[in-house]
């Protein structure tokens, strides 16, 4: 075997201009590879991360068609004593109960209409990054203070500081006529101005109060240890919940299809790309190892005339491509670890790049994540397309006449 | 002396077909890849930015200086409508028009929503809005005295009403007093997203401002020019129309997102048609240096029988530029053979949140742009052209002697 690989290395050195060429393209292709997915990955697992935290968490309790429809009247009843059951159940703070509904909040200068959520005040920071964003004034004092927490564009719109009053004008869930008058405590800046023109919050019992909810709310939202337990957790809390209720526990995969689709979409044309440029690599592989195969019929013709086998030969062909396929792949991981990890440590961003990332809940500079995964992925594929380009020229010997082969110039 | 250099390029091209094929499968698929790519990107962006300026709607927009950010029946606009008419009235837009824009709540006897009220002067609008008069269920408004209110599909269904009920909009007066009043649904309409039906409600612009206590004033005018990619002289010709405490922007400084798509889309088709010629580029490269080395007795010949080394080095780029433009024909005709098909949509709707989330809707129809296909082939020749300049000048240094005697 070593004698094989001896002169398998040795046959690649001949033309060493070629070998560093094709093994050039190899690494070219690797390092993008590398570099692209490290960039794609950390980014999706952050675009899913920072958009669940918000507001969303991995799974909710819900009523059943609330999802579609986010009616008032498609509730939860008994929202705290089923959230209180959970939280012990699960051993985990990380779950908060919300009722929600649209209301009109006018200031003494204007009115605008916003989306209202009512928090448990102990557990609401534990689901969501809203409370950590509070900019002037502090969080709610219990939870059925007459208080409210807003935006700071909605702040400024509505022209309230901390302490005004806001009227809150809507409908209860049985379609009465709902209102009540909250103190701005608090006020909110997310960056994302959506957010902090549209949001309120208020204390989940005050909601009550002021909705006639009589208990009931809209979701009770869960956050598991990892993204990945999501799948047991749903399970645990399907099992806890209340014999006999028709609730359902969609995941965040259910909850905000958007973040998934997104990354599908990216992905698939990022596949694309990464497809064509496996393939451009395979070409140049197969004309380099054609050519060196060409190049030497009248050696091969000799050798085989001599009595070994076309089989062998191939071998020797297959065997010179994986050597210079590692190379370009050991080449191509330790460039592209390189160049992934300089940029993971100074950061990148594009022109124009932070209106994009707001869209999608991402911070304006991005760190590429370099992970066994993303190093290896790219580089295995490419290795592997380098090894079927040169079965037709391994092939090739099959039907190699020794006699005529050594006539070959 | 150049046709001698031709014929011997295009000769010795074909002299190892299978290189030569081998190498313009290669550049075709890079090709291909490089425009097909580019026409589906473009395709999406170009989709999202007109139905962006659709939703706008308009390329050019006028406010109150205040109303951006604070979107209220407050921030009126300093000029009414009659003076709004006197000094729009024969200029030459496309279309332009005067609308109240303001937040409002409708409620139903089921559910109440937050959206955004739109009274519009239907006629002045039908060119520029996103709704197909059309294709609306039951009616669009008729005229700004229209006593009707047209809704989204999807906020019908959440509102649980249809044609023909009673819904209720509330918002505020100037005084900040509540401005409510019930109204018919004629009409349901759908757009590209569904978000899209859920903010918008539309109302004749009389009934609005009356309703509003805001007679003849509008909180925002629109105005439609003839390309989105050339808005300014839209924007000089409104700017020369106002004076006064008015904001006049454009489409691209309402939407930041999307202005920004726009540029970095230019940036990714040049990154993506250079990354696809690089990968090629070792390829290319590779054969060039191979076609030399096979022939170094005979170039060494040539420059002995007197050929100069220029004729040697335009010898070995003519052939490069040839492999080139075969290659360049087939991608090019790969990638308009494969395109045309689609130019009727691709459907993928199987992941319309997503692209909803990036402002796309659920048809993606694949852009063909002749300035992306230029952009392309000319990347291509001209880098192509640069890297075969150095195995070209490789060849025509050898010195004769020396490359006659080489085995």
């Amino acid at each position: 075997m070593s004698i094989v690989l001896r002169l398998a290395w040795r046959n690649l050195w001949r033309q060493p201009r070629r070998t560093w060429l094709t093994t050039g393209a190899m690494v070219f292709s690797n390092v993008l590879l590398v570099f692209m997915m490290s960039f794609q990955f950390g980014m999706y697992d952050l675009m899913i991360e920072n958009t669940l935290k918000i507001f969303t968490g991995h799974v909710q309790v819900q009523a059943p068609g609330y999802l579609d429809d986010k009616k008032m009247r498609q509730t939860v009843a008994d929202i705290v004593p089923l959230a209180d059951s959970l939280r012990t159940g699960l051993k985990s703070n990380k779950v908060a109960a919300r009722g929600i509904t649209f209301a009109l909040a006018s200031s003494e200068e204007r009115s605008y209409g916003i989306m209202i959520y009512g928090v448990e005040p102990g557990f609401e920071p534990e689901v969501s990054t809203v409370p950590g964003l509070i900019i002037e004034g502090e969080y709610f004092s219990g939870i059925a203070a007459a208080e409210i927490v807003v935006g700071s564009v909605l702040a400024r719109n509505l022209k309230v500081g901390l302490g005004d009053e806001i009227t809150l004008l809507g409908s209860g869930v049985d379609g009465s006529f709902a209102a009540a008058v909250a103190t701005v405590k608090g006020i909110f800046e997310s960056g994302v101005v959506d957010l902090d023109r549209n949001i309120a919050e208020i204390p989940l019992q005050f909601f009550d109060d002021t909705f006639y909810m009589q208990g009931a709310g809209h979701q009770i939202s869960i956050f598991a240890a990892d993204l990945n337990d999501v799948g047991d957790l749903q399970i645990d809390v399907q099992k806890m919940l209340p014999a006999g209720s028709n609730l359902v526990v969609p995941d965040w995969n259910l909850l905000q299809p958007g973040v998934r689709q997104a990354i599908q979409a990216d992905m698939s044309s990022a596949f694309f790309m990464y497809f064509v440029l496996v393939i451009l690599v395979s070409f140049s592989v197969l004309n380099t190892q054609l050519m060196s195969v060409l190049e030497r019929t009248h050696e091969f013709g000799i050798v085989m005339a001599l009595g070994l086998r076309p089989g062998r030969l191939g071998r020797l062909v297959l065997i010179e491509t994986a050597l210079m396929g590692l190379m370009g792949m050991l080449l191509g991981m330790l460039a592209g670890a390189v160049v992934t990890l300089w940029v993971a440590q100074v950061g990148f961003s594009i022109p124009g790049m932070d209106e994009m990332a707001v869209q999608f809940n991402l911070p304006a500079t991005m760190h590429p994540s370099l992970t066994l995964f993303s190093l290896t992925t790219g580089p295995a594929v490419v290795f592997v397309f380098t090894i079927l380009a040169a079965c037709y020229p391994a092939l090739r010997m099959h039907w190699q006449k020794p006699v005529e082969a050594m006539r070959a110039v | 002396m150049l046709r001698v250099l031709f014929m011997l390029a295009w000769r010795n091209l074909w002299r190892n077909h299978r290189r030569t094929f081998i190498m313009l499968a290669a550049i075709g698929t890079g090709v291909w890849a490089m425009i097909f790519m580019t026409a589906l990107t473009r395709g999406m962006v170009d989709q999202m930015i007109s139905d962006g300026i659709k939703e706008m709607p308009g390329h050019v927009q006028m406010h109150n200086p205040e109303f951006r950010d604070d979107p209220s029946v407050n921030n009126l606009i300093a000029l009414d409508d009659a003076e709004l008419a006197a000094r729009f009235e024969d200029a030459e837009f496309k279309a332009w028009a005067s609308r109240v824009r303001v937040p409002a709540i409708v409620t139903s006897e089921r559910d109440s929503r937050g959206v955004t009220l739109l009274g519009i002067d239907p006629v002045s609008e039908r060119e520029m809005s996103f709704v197909n008069y059309d294709d609306v269920a039951g009616r669009f408004l008729e005229s700004s005295d229209d006593k009707g209110i047209v809704i989204g599909e999807k906020l019908a269904e959440i509102l649980e009403t249809e044609i023909g009920k009673r819904i209720v909009i509330m918002s505020q007066d100037p005084d900040n007093e509540i401005a409510d009043r019930g109204l018919r649904v004629v009409g349901l309409f759908t757009a590209s997203t569904s978000a899209t039906e859920e903010t918008y409600v539309f109302m004749g612009k009389k009934t609005a401002q009356k309703m509003l206590g805001i007679e003849g004033a509008t909180t925002e005018v629109v105005f439609l020019g003839d390309d989105y990619r050339n808005v300014d002289p839209l924007y000089d010709a409104v700017v020369g129309k106002v004076d006064g405490n008015v904001e006049i922007s454009r489409w691209y400084d309402v939407n930041t997102y999307l202005g920004t798509m726009m540029g970095v889309m230019d940036g990714f088709v040049l990154i993506w048609v250079i990354v696809i010629f690089l990968a090629l580029s070792f390829g290319l490269v590779n054969t060039l240096v191979m076609a030399v080395f096979e022939r170094i007795r005979e170039i060494g010949l040539m420059l002995a029988l007197g050929m100069k080394p220029g004729s040697i080095l335009g010898q070995i780029v003519i052939e490069s530029m040839l492999l080139l433009a075969i290659g360049l024909t087939i991608g090019n005709v790969l990638a308009v053979i494969t395109i045309l098909p689609l130019q009727n949509g691709i459907d993928i709707s199987i992941v319309a949140d997503g692209m909803e989330m990036m402002g796309a809707a659920s048809m993606l129809y694949p852009a063909l742009y002749a300035n992306d296909m230029i952009l392309a082939n000319a990347v291509v020749l001209i880098l192509g052209f640069l890297a075969s300049l150095s195995p070209a000048w490789r060849a025509s240094r050898y010195e004769p002697v020396e490359a006659i005697s080489k085995v």
